[in-house]
């Protein structure tokens, strides 16, 4: 069975695509066949994050519009054979995804694939609407700042009323809450809001927090998902949420100062 | 207090955050339960009232409540002083 994530926050700019990217990878990783789909159509930067930008060549809007087939759009990673990326158009509006488009696509993926992520644009209008409407999980990604999370809120809010699952009655999209940009040490000197503040107020199961690091500019920079940067905190911190995605019980770390300082020794801040 | 020390209040900012991020949502919560009529009834008694005295929009509040097994419509006008008559 395939499964349908998105990943979606309210707010631009708090690591939605920088998720989308590591989770698409850090499942493929797994040995998942895993599709990402840019929804932010418009502005496109999903291939920048994935390094396949002088690749495209078909996108979304095309396929949609039946342009070009599914096969032409689609993108194989240039590292990891089961991994495949469907770009946004850049010169489009958003509308130009409709429902009915949108459903084929993700149907036809559906045949082969065992995951596809959505990577949602920001705000709750059409873009961000089709982004989460057919999917069976949500990652909320929320920065420590009490903006990113009342807009979480309101994205579960809307999952909660106008998904695909909801409208026929199914059982409602499992939501994860991903805190990111997370700085411990601000947190200890009372400067940030706290896991367990954000937790305590949105009130969905964690499924990971990833550390404020310079090697998630870096990553970009290089177009190389920051997943798989075993040397950084930010990466195994998505490496340790795709493992709870997949069920397993890990403990979180780079959430305590404290702990952190000696960990922080072996990684020097990376 | 002058606007300087709001700054150097001595509690934390994360707790400052946390008390208005509890407010915000709880009130968000409260609109996204009531029914899709009621801000279009708020809107029409608004047209009305203002036929006879000078109100604002936030003047004239409308919610539902519910309550085990009946439901609550609560009106609530606040007349301005009386020079505002019209
Ligand atoms: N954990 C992190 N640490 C530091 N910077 C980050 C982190 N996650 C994301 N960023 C930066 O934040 C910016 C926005 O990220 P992006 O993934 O594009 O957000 P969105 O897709 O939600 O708009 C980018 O510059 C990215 O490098
Ligand atoms: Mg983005």
């Amino acid at each position: 069975m395939t499964r349908i994530i998105v990943v979606t926050s309210g707010k631009g700019g708090v690591g939605k695509t920088t998720t989308s990217a590591a989770f698409a990878t850090g499942l493929a990783l797994q040995g998942y066949k895993t599709a990402v789909i840019d929804f932010d159509v418009g502005l496109r930067n999903l291939d920048l994050i994935m390094g396949c930008e002088r690749r495209v060549v078909y996108d979304f809007v095309n396929v949609i519009n039946q342009e070009a087939s599914l096969n032409q759009a689609l993108i194989r990673d240039k590292r990891i054979d089961n991994l495949f990326i469907l770009p946004a158009s850049q010169t489009r509006e958003k509308e130009a995804l409709t429902m009915e488009g949108v459903e084929t696509v993700l149907n036809e993926l559906a045949e082969t694939f065992d995951y596809i992520v959505c990577d949602s644009p920001a705000g709750i209008e059409h873009g961000a609407y089709m982004a989460m409407y057919f999917a069976d999980e949500a990652i909320v990604v929320t920065n420590p700042e009490i903006s990113s999370v009342r807009d979480s809120d309101r994205i579960l809010g809307l999952l909660g009323s106008k998904t695909k699952r909801i409208i026929e009655n199914r059982t409602p999209v499992k939501e994860h809450l991903l805190l990111t940009r997370y700085s411990p040490e601000r947190v200890k000197n009372g400067e940030m809001l706290s896991v367990k503040d954000i937790q305590e107020i949105l009130s969905i199961p964690l499924i990971g927090v990833i550390p404020e690091s310079q090697s998630v500019l870096t990553a970009s920079n290089q177009g190389i998902p920051i997943i798989v940067n075993k040397n950084s905190k930010a990466g195994l911190a998505y490496n340790d949420s795709i493992g709870r995605f997949l069920g397993e019980d890990i403990e979180f770390r780079f959430i305590d100062a404290r702990k952190d300082s000696i960990f922080g020794k072996l990684f020097r801040g990376r | 207090m002058g606007l300087f020390d709001y700054f150097h209040a001595s509690r934390k900012s994360s707790d400052v955050a946390k008390e208005r991020l509890s407010i915000l949502i709880a009130r968000d919560h409260f609109h996204r339960n009531q029914p899709s009529f009621l801000s279009a009834l708020q809107n029409e008694l608004l047209e009305v009232i203002k036929k006879y005295v000078d109100i604002d929009q936030d003047d004239v509040t409308v919610s539902l409540d519910r309550e085990e097994d009946c439901e609550i419509l609560e009106l609530n006008i606040a007349l301005p002083e009386k020079g505002r008559y019209k």
